[in-house]
This record gives C-alpha cells, structure tokens and sequence, in this order.
C-alpha cells in the first residue's frame, strides 16, 4: 500500500484522495503529486469496485445479460439498458414497432434529466454549496415516481428488452410527465438563479481545468466533457438511433474547454431534453410495445456493435456471436473511463482545490469506469 | 418499584417519573438511558461504492428526510461516525479497505448491510471473480437490508430497527459486553 502522505526527493509531495472520500463520488483512489498546493500529477487507480460485469455476461443468456448493465452506470441505466437492446436487436435484425421506439427515447430523455439533476446538486455540493442538492433531489423524485409506476423501479429499470420494452406504459405516464414538465420548466430558471450566477460559483469555475479540442479528442473524451470544448460528439446526431433524426433538437456547444463550460453544456441539455420529451409526449403512436422475438434468443455468428449518448457520453456494446445461446464475449466501450483519462491532463498547474471543481464537472460514476 | 407513570417522560425514554410533594423524582438505569440517548444521535458514516449509495443520498434529501430520526449528520470521516452503511458491493480490493475503515470508528459502532450486495452479493453471486459474498465475510453486521437498490423508506425501516436494537441492548457490541 502507498504511504499516506510521503515526500519525494524533488521536494514534492503525495498525497491519496480515496477510495474512502466524499468528492470522488465512489471508491476512485487518487494519487495526487503535489508541489506546495500546485498538483503535478495526478494518477487514478482503479478497480475498488471492479464487479467482473463483462466477464458475468459471457455466462448469461441476451436476455438476462441486459439487467446486469444497469448497475454499471446506474444513473444512465435505461441508456445502458437501451444500448445493449440495440445490439442484440442488430444481431437479430428485428424491426421495433413505433410505440416502442417513441416510449425508449421518452425514458432516456427522462433518465438523462434525472442524471443531470443529480450531477448539478452533486457538483454544486462538491464545490461548497450544500442547498442545491436538496433542490435537485426534489425535482428528481419526481422522475422517479413516474419510473416506478411504469417500470417497477425508482433506479435500476431494467425495462428494455431485446424487441421493444417490458410493458406498456401506465395510463397515468402522459398526464404526470405533463406535470414535471410544467414543474421543471420553473424549477430550471430557479437553479440558474441559484448558481449559474452566482459569483464565488462562477469564480471556483471559469479558467479552472481547461481541456482544448484537440487534447479532449486525443484522450477520447465525449459527452459533455468534450462538448465543453467545442468537439462535435453527440451519439444521437452523429449516428441517430431509434427516431433520433426525426426530432428537433440542437446540441449544445461551448468552447471555454473549462469547468464553466462543462456546467453550461449540462444545463443547456436538460433544456434540450425537456423539448425532446414535450415533442414526443403528445405523439406517442398506438400499437405494440414490443416485437415478436423467440423465447430462446440465438445470434448468428458475428460481431455487433452499437452505440447510444448516454448523460456522460458515448456508450457503447461490442458482442462478439459463436452462434450459442450466450455472447463468447462483451466488450462495454464506458465514457467515464476515457473522460477519467484527461483528469491528470485537465489538473496539471491547477490548485488541489481546483481538483474537486474538475472531478464534478466530469461527473464520473465509479462502477461504470471499473465495471 | 412502580414505573408506570410514563406520560411525563418521551414515550420512548427508559424510566418514569414519580410525583412527591415536591416535584417529581426520574427512576430510571444508567445503561439504559446510555442505551436511549446513543439510538437518537446516530452519525452515518458516507460509505458509498455503488447504485445503493443514490437511494442511500435520496433518504438524505428532502422527500425522505433521515434527520427525523437523528442521522443528519452524515460524516465523510470514519473517526466521528457512529453507524456505516455499506451501500454498495464489496470487491476483493475494497475489503481490506472497508475493514481499515471499522477499525477506525470509535467504539460503540454499528453496521448495516444495505442491498442485496452488501448482504449476499446479490446478482453478482454468481460466475463473478472479484466480488465478496457478502460484507459479513469482513466485518460483523447488526441489520441487513433486502433490495436492489432497497427502497429509501427500507432504508429508514433498517435505521428505525438498529435503533430498537440499541434501545433494548441487543446489538453485537451489547452482546459481546455483557458475556463472561
């Protein structure tokens, strides 16, 4: 184990953040390099909460395998969850009926604004403020509620299926999404009052942890953190999925490449999300939530790979097929082990206190890096 | 002795209160009192590694509200907190950790297991190399939780039981005292 706290014979010091620590927001260690209070270096260990998720899925059936994805990034779970449908769907060339497509994009739209809910109460607790959080909690519930009356459960759903989604909706789901959207629409004004503006906020932000464009694409950043810099990276512009490219939505830009920046991309695509799901909520097409698929699903042999946007970025399943029952192997493409990468870049220079401002806007969720 | 007059005291205080002439006299045991005033102020220790860990902060905010029960005061040290609650999975790597951080909480000190992980393992059971079966292969557990995540009103049902288990003294530290 590494010394708590040693000196170098640069006259440096190492310091460890984790895995016990409030603003990792998991079980991340890091190992900071310091010179007075200027980090040098920053190295993150991984693997305290290393679950051998891929590893599991190679012994479960394409229907079974789909669950344990949604305790990977368990904020994005029905994205997840979305994503892996997609691949085995591709594997198995079915067509989903309208009403499915509409209801999938509808609950990751949902999911995302519940992530960024949590992201903003999180960060904004992480950089001293502890009152949003309790407002972004607030909101949140509501989401939840309407989750659970429709998929049985407030966190891990697990409502997508190979061939559409688990159940059809529950007849309340309109009218209560019609509600948060009325509640949201307000309460979103009020958290830019409450901290966008605000000047020690703003202050702890701007010049803090800058990435540029060329560096956020070299590291493989996507989602927000990349959009931050200016990097055109949103999986449902790029490569539509579902009915993606029949909706009216832009992608939020900014080129500061700091932490403000990222904030602002954040806030700017819960905006996008509301008019996403005030698009669709109306239009919800009659007919079937789920395709005719087999009881026992087999692909064909091959590889399949697809890829969804989920609330911290590009999220993508590679099945490898021998044509059995199980994959012969799953490879999860997480975009928090990519934007995790360009921590020690985005540190270097900054103050340790900066570190927790940059380890907030990257909204890291640790099971999902280590899986 | 004759302990029945209880409506002067809180309901869930151990002891009565005896009227005299001149006021009234508290009859009650030192242990218990001890016992009484140590389940009211229980200070979490903020112990998450994985999805429980956002039920667990959902209890915290404002729908849920664990402060009406003592447990506000979540502390990110283990050196001030009284109760950790393991809300997340265990992995092979974690566990030397979690077991440094027990040791570094200050007697009297509570566990409870939250979710299936914590409890079993959970789906993780199975045809995993990494995981540990449950958090009570490396430290003793007072309550555990079923769920995947628990529900938070679970979660404040498992905090209600440790505290009825403090109360009438039946937690793992009690027990161990009072054997020979």
């Amino acid at each position: 184990m590494i010394e708590e706290l040693a000196t170098t014979d640069a006259g440096e010091m190492v310091v460890n953040v984790g895995p016990q620590h409030p603003s990792t927001h998991g079980v991340l260690h890091l190992v900071i390099t310091l010179r007075g209070e200027t980090i040098r270096k920053v190295e993150p260990h991984l693997g305290y909460i290393h679950r051998s998720i891929e590893k599991m899925c190679e012994s479960l059936s394409y229907r079974q395998f789909i669950y344990v994805t949604s305790r990977m990034d368990y904020l994005s779970s029905h994205i997840n969850n979305h994503a892996c449908a997609l691949c085995v769907e591709k594997g198995l060339q079915v067509e989903l009926p309208a009403r499915a497509k509409v209801i999938r994009v509808l609950m990751d739209e949902l999911t995302r604004l519940a992530s960024h809910q949590l992201w903003w109460g999180a960060m904004a607790m992480d950089v001293g403020a502890l009152t949003p959080f309790f407002h972004a909690f607030r909101e949140r519930e509501a989401i939840n509620d309407i989750m659970e009356e429709t998929c049985g459960a407030r966190l891990t759903m697990n409502y997508m299926v190979p061939g559409g989604v688990m159940a059809d909706l529950h007849p309340n789901f309109q009218k209560r999404v019609k509600d948060f959207i009325h509640l949201f629409r307000s309460k979103i004004d009020e958290y830019d009052e409450l901290v966008t503006g605000n000047v020690i906020f703003r202050s702890r932000m701007e010049g803090v942890g800058r990435l540029s464009a060329a560096d956020a694409i070299s590291y493989g950043c996507t989602g927000p953190t990349a959009r931050g810099s200016g990097v055109r990276c949103d999986i449902r512009k790029l490569a539509p999925y579902e009915i993606y490219d029949q909706l009216q939505f832009e992608e939020p830009l900014e080129t500061g490449g700091d932490c403000f920046a990222r904030y602002l991309v954040r806030m700017r695509e819960m905006r996008q999300s509301l008019s996403i799901i005030e698009q669709l909520i109306d239009n919800i097409p009659q007919g079937d939530f789920q395709a005719k698929t087999k009881a026992v699903l087999k692909l064909p042999k091959g590889e399949f790979y697809s890829r969804v946007e989920t609330a911290r970025g590009e999220f993508g399943v590679y099945i490898i097929s021998e044509g059995g029952m199980t994959p012969y192997r799953i490879k999860f493409r997480s975009p928090g082990f990519s934007n995790l990468s360009a921590l020690d870049h985005m540190a270097r220079g900054y103050k340790i206190g900066d570190l927790v401002a940059i380890m907030g806007t990257l909204d890291l969720v640790i099971p999902d890096i280590d899986r | 002795m004759d302990v029945t007059h209880q409506d002067q005291a809180p309901a869930s205080f151990p002891g009565g209160v005896h009227p005299t002439a001149g006021g009234g006299i508290l009859v009650t045991k030192l242990d218990e009192v001890i016992n009484w005033a140590r389940s009211n102020s229980l200070w979490p220790l903020v112990f998450g590694t994985s999805c429980c860990a956002i039920e667990m902060m959902s209890t915290a905010s404002a729908k849920y509200d664990w402060s009406r029960f003592g447990f506000e005061v979540a502390r990110a040290t283990p050196r001030q907190a009284d109760v950790i609650i393991i809300a997340g999975t265990i992995v092979n790597k974690m566990a030397p950790v979690l077991k440094r951080l027990y040791d570094q909480m200050a007697d009297p000190k509570y566990v409870i297991a939250m979710g299936a992980c914590a409890t079993s393992g959970g789906p993780f059971f199975y045809n995993t190399y990494s995981v540990v079966k449950g958090a009570d292969h490396v430290i003793p557990v007072d309550v555990y939780i079923a769920g995947c995540p628990p529900r938070p009103e679970a979660l404040l049902h498992a905090l209600i039981t440790l505290q009825e288990k403090i109360r009438s003294g039946a937690t793992r530290e009690q027990v161990r005292v009072e054997k020979p």
